[in-house]
């Protein structure tokens, strides 16, 4: 028996997903009392290092080349390794490639999926997992009565726990089928957080004015460490990328400090981003709906309160 | 080219939500339901555009009870051909994927669309159950596509950008924004689609994996604090005492 978490990575750096689901793994595997055990996919010459975030021991299935995502080449070789180590539970991140994968594998080894899982389920007679349903306005608990079970975990859920254990690592070899889908190019941002992964985002909208704007809020995000991101309309008007949009449309993000400025807070919006741990809004308009959801909030000419704000952490960095 | 789209109900977010039956079961009682606008957005136009750029044919397929058949008239409306429902009350995913991947075996379509995403329970769990019950490759999240004969080139959006990738037909593909211009039915298409076919068909048989334990509403957030605009260190102290975050 045991809990089988796929650990996602970039070359050979795991992804800070790959982190959270060892460290929830290893917490979920301690309740069950059994071993977290890592699988990772594909070329990568430092499997042993998620050992510090929790994993008993690493699957590595090999391949020569690099394995590009492929849904079905994943599922099976996520499955092999669930049936090498017996995993009672598989856990997965709640990413693109988790629920690309999350469905399938459930489909194939009819084992119950509870996707986006903010918490460790209550194991107490039954597998109770709990994920944030009807955009944040609700909790479903859900109880998987299948044998196997599979969670996908969302951002920024579990804190990892560092220690200085390495993990051993074996090799498995898998005849994986031939992939179907082939990529031609992968165009992400450089040394930039990806948004989900986030833990500070400063978040800009139509209070902005003029795309030109933006340096104060770079500058900002500059200081705390941040991710940018922008509301639709900024978006759709081509001022800021698509990618940085979050909301009911773009992408939902669970970062644990989210700055809204000038941004008046739709429910579309706010169902993206209201799972956030704390919210901060500046905005001139007190009335502005992003209020009722905010924990802090500045009533004011964002132009003037945004390098106020950037001026005090800057003296606040410098003193710690 | 055979298309199917598949489409979701889901309650306008704006809704209020709220539970009956020891918390167990959603309260739909004066809600205002929608079709999932990933489904209806961009799914459903993309399959039309291409279907009238190079022919084809579209079939929606709805799992639902009778009332869903309102959202199913709205998208033959926009465009499909025919509609099929599925006729069930408050299915699963697991539930729903298995009744589309049995229909669309018997049919036999190019291409499987789906929305990301239904924007209630934001699972993304349908398009990839499907994809491996009729196995068929699966591109999620998808943001273009663009077919020439049976090869598609799509991009999809991932993690701090996008990938492009090329696949044959057949395949399933999930529609995030951008992959088509949402289009507002007009009155022909509204008149056209009371008389398009809509067969209703009973469900097979699905042995459910998980089950619903309860619901929780979150106790009402207090209320916010307002930080003098003048005074930003105060706002760094409260996120660095109170709140802790910094």
């Amino acid at each position: 028996m045991s809990v089988l978490f796929l650990a996602e990575h970039q070359q050979d750096n795991y992804k800070k997903s790959a982190f959270e689901a060892a460290t929830f793994s290893k917490k979920l595997a301690e309740k069950l009392g059994t071993t977290a055990i890592g699988v990772v996919v594909g070329k990568m010459n430092n499997a042993g290092s998620l050992g510090k975030y929790g994993a008993d021991k690493v699957i590595h299935i090999q391949s020569n080349q690099e394995v590009s995502f492929d849904s079905q080449v994943y599922t099976e070789a996520i499955a092999a390794a669930a049936n090498q180590s017996s995993a009672k539970v598989i856990i997965l991140a709640h990413s693109s490639t988790g629920k690309a994968l999350g469905g399938r594998l459930s489909a194939k080894l009819k084992a119950g999926l509870v996707s986006g899982v903010n918490a460790l389920p209550d194991t107490d007679g039954g597998f109770k997992a709990r994920k944030s349903v009807f955009s944040g306005k609700a909790q479903g608990i859900y109880n998987i009565t299948s044998d196997q079970k599979i969670l996908t975990l969302t951002g920024n859920a579990v804190k990892p726990v560092r220690s200085e254990n390495e993990a051993s690592v074996e090799t498995l070899d898998v005849a994986l089928p031939p992939a179907r889908i082939s990529v031609k190019e992968v165009k992400t941002v450089q040394g930039i957080v990806p948004l989900p992964e986030a833990e500070i985002v400063v978040s800009a909208g139509r209070g902005m004015k003029d795309p030109g704007n933006w340096g104060i809020i770079e500058e900002l995000a500059a200081t705390l460490g941040a991710t940018t991101a922008c509301s639709r309309p900024v978006a759709d008007a081509d001022w800021r990328p698509h990618h940085e949009h979050v909301g009911q449309t773009g992408i939902a993000i669970r970062p644990n400090l989210y700055f809204a400025i000038g941004i008046s807070g739709a429910i579309q919006h706010l169902a993206g981003v209201n799972t956030s741990k704390v919210i901060v809004v500046i905005n001139k308009d007190p009335e502005a709906p992003f209020f009722k959801a905010a924990d802090y909030g500045v009533v004011g000419d964002l132009f003037e309160v945004v390098p106020k704000l950037n001026e005090a952490l800057k003296a606040f960095k410098a003193a710690q | 080219m055979k298309y199917l789209v598949c489409i979701s109900k889901t309650p306008d977010t704006t809704a209020k939500i709220g539970f009956t039956n020891n918390n167990k079961t959603f309260d739909s009682s004066g809600v205002q339901y929608i079709m999932n606008p990933y489904d209806e957005w961009y799914a459903l136009v993309r399959a039309l555009e291409l279907k009238e750029a190079q022919g084809g044919d579209i079939t929606l397929i709805n799992v639902g009870a009778a009332d869903n058949e309102t959202i199913i008239r709205k998208g033959l409306a926009i465009g499909g051909d025919k509609a099929v429902r599925i006729n069930a009350e408050n299915p699963s995913a697991w539930f729903v994927s298995n009744q589309i991947a049995n229909y669309a075996k018997t049919e036999g379509f190019d291409i499987i669309f789906t929305g990301k995403e239904t924007i209630d329970y934001n699972g993304a769990e349908v398009p990839a159950m499907i994809a491996e019950l009729v196995d068929m490759p699966l591109i999620s999240f998808a943001s273009r596509l663009e077919l020439s004969g049976n090869k598609a080139t799509i991009q999809r959006d991932i993690e701090g950008g996008v990938e492009v990738v090329e696949v044959e037909t057949p395949f399933v593909i999930s529609a995030s924004k951008g992959l088509a211009e949402q289009r507002i039915p007009n009155m022909r298409g509204i008149m056209m689609a009371k008389t398009k076919p809509l067969e209703v068909l009973e469900p097979i048989a699905v042995d459910e994996l998980i089950e619903i334990d309860h619901f929780e509403t979150p106790p009402p957030k207090s209320s916010v604090k307002l930080v003098d605009p003048a005074n930003m260190e105060e706002l760094v102290r409260l996120l660095h005492e109170e709140a802790k975050i910094i």
